[in-house]
């Protein structure tokens, strides 16, 4: 199936085939950003700011703040988790492990 | 490209919406097609239904919109009414019990924990006394906020409660204004005290006089493209108009038809009045406003009463008319209207039913609601005034408050909001009560405003406010905790400012430390009779930044974890996976489907 995605309430959450999945004020481990020199990077998010999925694959930019040096920014494309393209389920990954955004470029929508 | 939800609204919106919400609550939660959830749940928000957060699925918070704050003999009671019956969610609240009433920041009244089945009844309950939910929220006209004591102001310029109403009955429902690009905000102040605050509105009415054909004449000036939220905040701008009252729907139609054409659909983070006025400036707005969308000549700006404003304006409630509302308060028909002042905004049901029986009893039955969250009974006879002060329910919720409880505003916060990084009520109910105990009050010192917001979407108002308190997190001993970010010395009046954010991140529970010492410091270091606000406004940010410590006291927070994570802070079993919702018409879970 199609795996369909929308970012809204002012970016407040994701929802992945109608089912709000990933939220706002999780904290995410982030090495290689560009946000700050942080390693790593202790990433309160904010704010889903652009989404997009391609082969179940969900991935978003997401605006927020380094907690730990105060940077404010905009990640790169980060991978939120996995849609089974078979029954449209959401495995999201753990914030709180190490995430290494835009390591993966942007593939295009398959919506 | 415009956004998916600009393609929701084409398709369905406004009106049409009730049809449907209908249908689905007759036939229950599991109607709503699974892969249409987003789109329905978007179009909900136009007939007051906002759907809960993460873990409270198939709950809505409902809010019904007063215009100017003002419920009519008969209303309150239906709304405690309906709070009792259908405001109940699966687990009480510590602080307030099970079925609240908020009252919010913009004269409205939210109910959380609404199930979809029980909706038509609400509506029908709500809409035999005149209340409604239609527009209270989503992209269209939302409440019309003003004075809260119009017509009943003994000093006032003008009465402007007809205005609002007018306004209200115009473009509630109007197909016209139905689908605006982004919320449309609009105040109408008609007192001289600026408490309308029309400054962080997306459309102000503000009292002004134009000579007109040789005859002063009393009406408004018009601003736009003011609000607070998101790290953008706006005043209001000037647009160089005068209107007299009855020329006040028409411009109005003007302003929100150019943002109806002009605002930005492609973007909602853009979206907003005040990101066009931005880019436009004030002269290119007023001249599309006349070229396109008015008949006639428009008139140049009256002269305003901006330098009388003291709402809100860092002085003390003793000098000035109105101030805060809260106290007792002599009308023009010689009877009182007394302000209670409800901290956080929130009141129990069964104390909503008291009020509105003693409303009833003493006054005319009519209340109102202010932006400080707070109720007026209007009308008290003079003669039974004692009376009603002596009545118990007056004593929690007091015309006489201390400073700290007086001045405490909160948001929704974690308990049921989508956005908000932090819990917000019940610790600024704890907060206000640490401080009023344990902080000495500086001489003279009789307001001083705490606002505290759990996001950047700034629904407390934390901008304006002499402390500003907005949602964080930080790390104590290596574990996440709830914190906030500290802003100081913002407030409206002749010359508004917003807070400057002075210190970032402070663990929550080392906040109340924290203003207990800038507070001594302030009583220490302060010029002869000089207020709390111009003392801050006497010190660059530098200055203020590292000026006191944040620090833990006696005061204990049970909300430092993260409460965003569980399903609802307060349940005993909190963990997202001991959810009960979604929910059947009975509160009982529904079956999940994976
Ligand atoms: C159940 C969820 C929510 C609750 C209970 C809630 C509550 C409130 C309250 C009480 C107010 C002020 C009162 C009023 O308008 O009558 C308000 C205003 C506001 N809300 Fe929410 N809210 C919720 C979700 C959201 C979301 C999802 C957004 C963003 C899309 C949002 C953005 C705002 C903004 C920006 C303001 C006003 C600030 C300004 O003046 O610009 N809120 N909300
Ligand atoms: S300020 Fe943020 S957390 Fe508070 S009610 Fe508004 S959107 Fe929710
Ligand atoms: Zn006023």
């Amino acid at each position: 199936m199609v795996t369909s995605i929308h970012q809204l309430d002012d970016g407040a959450w994701v929802s992945v085939n109608d089912s709000r999945e990933v939220n706002v004020s999780d904290l995410w481990q982030l090495a290689c950003s560009d946000v700050c020199d942080c390693e790593p990077t202790d990433f309160l998010a904010e704010g889903f700011v652009e989404v997009s999925v391609a082969r179940g694959r969900v991935k978003a930019r997401i605006a927020g703040q380094c907690i730990g040096c105060g940077a404010d920014g905009i990640t790169d494309w980060l991978e939120l988790g996995r849609a089974d393209p078979e029954t449209g389920a959401f495995r999201s990954v753990v914030p709180s492990s190490v995430h290494c955004p835009g390591s993966h470029r942007r593939l295009a929508a398959d919506e | 490209m415009p956004t998916k939800v600009e393609g929701w609204k084409d398709e369905t919106y406004g009106n049409e919406v009730r049809e449907r919400i209908y249908e689905f609550a007759e036939e229950g939660w599991e109607s709503i097609p699974d892969d249409e959830h987003d789109a329905w749940f978007e179009r909900f928000k136009w007939w007051g239904l906002y759907h809960q957060r993460k873990g409270q699925e198939s709950y809505f918070m409902m809010r019904i919109g007063t215009p100017n704050g003002v419920l009519e003999p008969g209303q309150l009671e239906v709304v405690a009414d309906v709070a009792d019956e259908f405001a109940r969610g699966p687990v009480d609240n510590p602080e307030f019990g099970g079925a609240v009433c908020d009252w919010t920041t913009r004269q409205s009244i939210q109910l959380h924990w609404i199930k979809l089945e029980d909706i038509p009844e609400i509506w029908d309950r709500l809409e035999s006394v005149g209340l409604s939910t239609q527009q209270a929220c989503g992209d269209s006209w939302r409440n019309i906020v003003g004075c809260p004591v119009a017509g009943k102001d003994k000093e006032e310029f003008i009465d402007a409660w007809p205005v609002a109403e007018q306004l209200n009955e115009t473009f509630k429902g109007n197909d016209e204004y139905a689908n605006l690009p982004r919320k449309w905000k609009v105040s109408v102040t008609g007192c001289s005290e600026g408490c309308g605050q029309g400054d962080i509105n997306d459309l102000a009415f503000e009292p002004a006089v134009k000579l007109i054909d040789g005859e002063e004449t009393k009406g408004f000036n018009i601003r736009v493209g003011g609000g607070l939220s998101r790290k953008e905040p706006r005043l209001a701008r000037s647009i160089d108009v005068f209107v007299t009252p009855e020329e006040t729907a028409d411009i109005a139609a003007a302003c929100s038809a150019l943002f109806r054409e002009h605002g930005d659909r492609e973007d909602r983070f853009n979206a907003r009045i005040k990101f066009l006025v931005d880019e436009w400036g004030t002269e290119k707005f007023r001249r599309v406003l006349d070229e396109e969308f008015v008949d006639g000549e428009l008139r140049t700006a009256g002269e305003d009463l901006r330098d009388e404003y003291t709402y809100n304006a860092g002085h003390s409630h003793d000098e000035d008319g109105h101030a805060d509302h809260v106290g007792v308060h002599e009308q023009p028909d010689g009877n009182y209207y007394v302000g209670l002042s409800v901290l956080v905004g929130r009141m129990a049901a069964d104390e909503v039913r008291e009020l509105a029986h003693l409303a009833d009893e003493y006054g005319s039955g009519e209340v109102r609601l202010t932006q400080r969250q707070n109720i007026i009974v209007t009308d008290v006879d003079s003669d039974r005034l004692d009376a009603f002060l002596d009545e118990d329910l007056l004593e929690y919720h007091s015309p006489e408050p201390g400073v700290f409880m007086r001045g405490s505003i909160a948001c929704t916060g974690t308990e049921y909001c989508s956005l908000s990084i932090v819990e917000t009520k019940n610790r600024m109910v704890r907060y206000g009560r640490w401080m009023q105990d344990n902080i000495d009050v500086p001489e003279g010192m009789t307001d001083f405003h705490t606002h505290l917001s759990g996001c950047t979407a700034s629904c407390a108002q934390p901008q304006i406010a002499d402390i500003s308190l907005r949602g964080m997190k930080t790390r104590k001993d290596g574990e996440p905790v709830e914190a906030f970010d500290i802003g100081l010395g913002g407030g409206l009046g002749e010359n508004p400012q917003f807070a400057s954010w002075v210190e970032m991140r402070v663990a929550a529970d080392e906040v109340p430390g924290y203003i207990r010492n800038l507070i001594e410091f302030f009583a220490d270091a302060r010029e002869d009779g000089e207020s709390f606000r111009e003392f801050i406004a006497r010190h660059e940010t530098e200055t203020l930044t590292g000026l006191v410590e944040p620090e833990e006291t006696s005061y204990t927070d049970p909300f430092m974890h993260n409460t965003k994570m569980t399903w609802y802070p307060y349940a005993e079993a909190d963990d997202m996976d001991a959810s009960p919702a979604p929910t059947n018409d009975q509160g009982d879970p529904l079956p999940s489907d994976d």
